[in-house]
């Protein structure tokens, strides 16, 4: 690889994370503005879903500067922790596991329904979207460093 | 480069968010006050107590629940509203009982109310509120001691608190509030103006200044 690519250049496994990173931001800025601009209290699982999202704004902005492949290691797992809550969330959310099961007690429930964008995308659902497609680049990332 | 990219997007998604949240106020703010000129109503109900004059111009809402702390530390402040402007202010009360079992001190205050002993009651419950709300738990059987203080007669109050008029009362206040984006306590509004941003100081500029405009001319 020329130098000049190298450094000036951009390195798609760079481009690939800065998506990464850039879906994390857009997520807690998102989740952010949910919760205190449009005053929708957040839920108990909602609240584990962003332990595992706003830590990753950091970790992979890191992870950009200097360009550290190692950073999916420690990002991964944390996002999979998220998908998993995020689905769980989801079959909540569709009643498709019972209602008597989800752990919220009191306070806001967590099949509570605040917003349905375009008439399918509600919160966990973004949620959702957000956590797999973000697996989806850090395992291709992974991938590629181990090849 | 990448480091002009990675800033250039911060600054870009983070002005997006200020502007998208200023937007959000800007047209909530506008709705309401649509809301209230068309309906009213949803502001204030024939069924809601109130203080003042009915010639008064200025509504005062105020969504409360008897269990928040912040609505009993905000009674002294619309108190001094009402002395600033005696005739000027209508003050309205709404419902908002999001605490656990606080439906149960609105209907002890609906009760009184029949009994004439509403404002003083209400005075009564935000002044010794810690005696009966304990880290936001409401202790209902720590509220009938209190009301001994009252001259009360308790075998009416017990009678009409089953009324099931008071039930559609607060279920109509619940369902007010959220149509108006109340989901915290206090919910303020002056003619329809919600309190923005919350706090005591904008709460009387607020009120002052929808005084002067109504009557100034």
């Amino acid at each position: 690889m020329p130098p000049l690519r190298a450094s000036q250049g951009l390195d798609p496994n760079w481009v690939l994370l800065f998506i990464a990173w850039l879906i994390v931001f857009t997520s807690t800025l998102g989740s952010l503005f949910f919760s205190y601009v449009m005053e929708f209290a957040p839920c108990v699982l909602c609240w584990y879903q962003r332990i595992c999202l706003f830590p990753l704004v950091i970790i992979l902005a890191r992870g950009l500067f200097p360009f550290d492949l190692h950073v999916v290691k420690y990002a991964l797992p944390l996002t999979a922790c998220g998908w998993l809550l995020a689905a769980y969330h989801n079959l909540l959310h569709a009643q498709l596991i019972p209602a008597d099961m989800q752990p919220c007690g009191k306070g806001v429930s967590c099949t509570e329904e605040y917003l349905e964008l375009f008439g399918f995308l509600s919160i966990p659902l973004l949620s959702l979207i957000s956590f797999t497609t973000l697996i989806l680049i850090l395992i291709t990332l992974q991938r590629r460093s181990t090849e | 480069m990448k480091r002009i990219l990675f800033a250039a997007t911060s600054f870009v998604l983070l002005a997006v968010f200020y502007f998208g949240a200023s937007y959000y106020k800007t047209s909530r703010a506008a709705e309401l006050g649509f809301l209230a000129q068309e309906q009213a109503s949803t502001f204030v109900r024939p069924h809601s107590p109130t203080l003042g004059r009915d010639d008064a111009k200025v509504y005062l809402v105020k969504f409360t629940d008897p269990a928040c702390e912040t609505c009993a530390s905000f009674s002294p402040f619309v108190k001094q509203a009402m002395e600033a402007f005696p005739s000027q202010i209508k003050f309205v009360i709404r419902y908002a009982p999001f605490h656990e079992g606080a439906d149960e001190v609105v209907r002890i205050l609906e009760a009184t109310r029949r009994q004439g002993k509403f404002w003083e009651t209400l005075e009564l419950l935000y002044r010794r509120q810690s005696t009966w709300t304990q880290h936001h738990r409401v202790q209902i059987n720590e509220v009938w001691p209190l009301l001994a203080e009252t001259e009360l007669d308790m075998e009416r109050l017990k009678m009409d608190m089953k009324d099931p008029a008071i039930t559609a009362i607060i279920e109509q206040d619940l369902a007010d509030a959220k149509a108006l984006g109340v989901r915290k306590t206090p919910g303020f509004f002056v003619n329809g103006k919600p309190l923005e941003p919350f706090g005591s100081r904008p709460l009387a500029a607020l009120i002052k200044a929808e005084v002067r405009e109504k009557y100034s001319k």
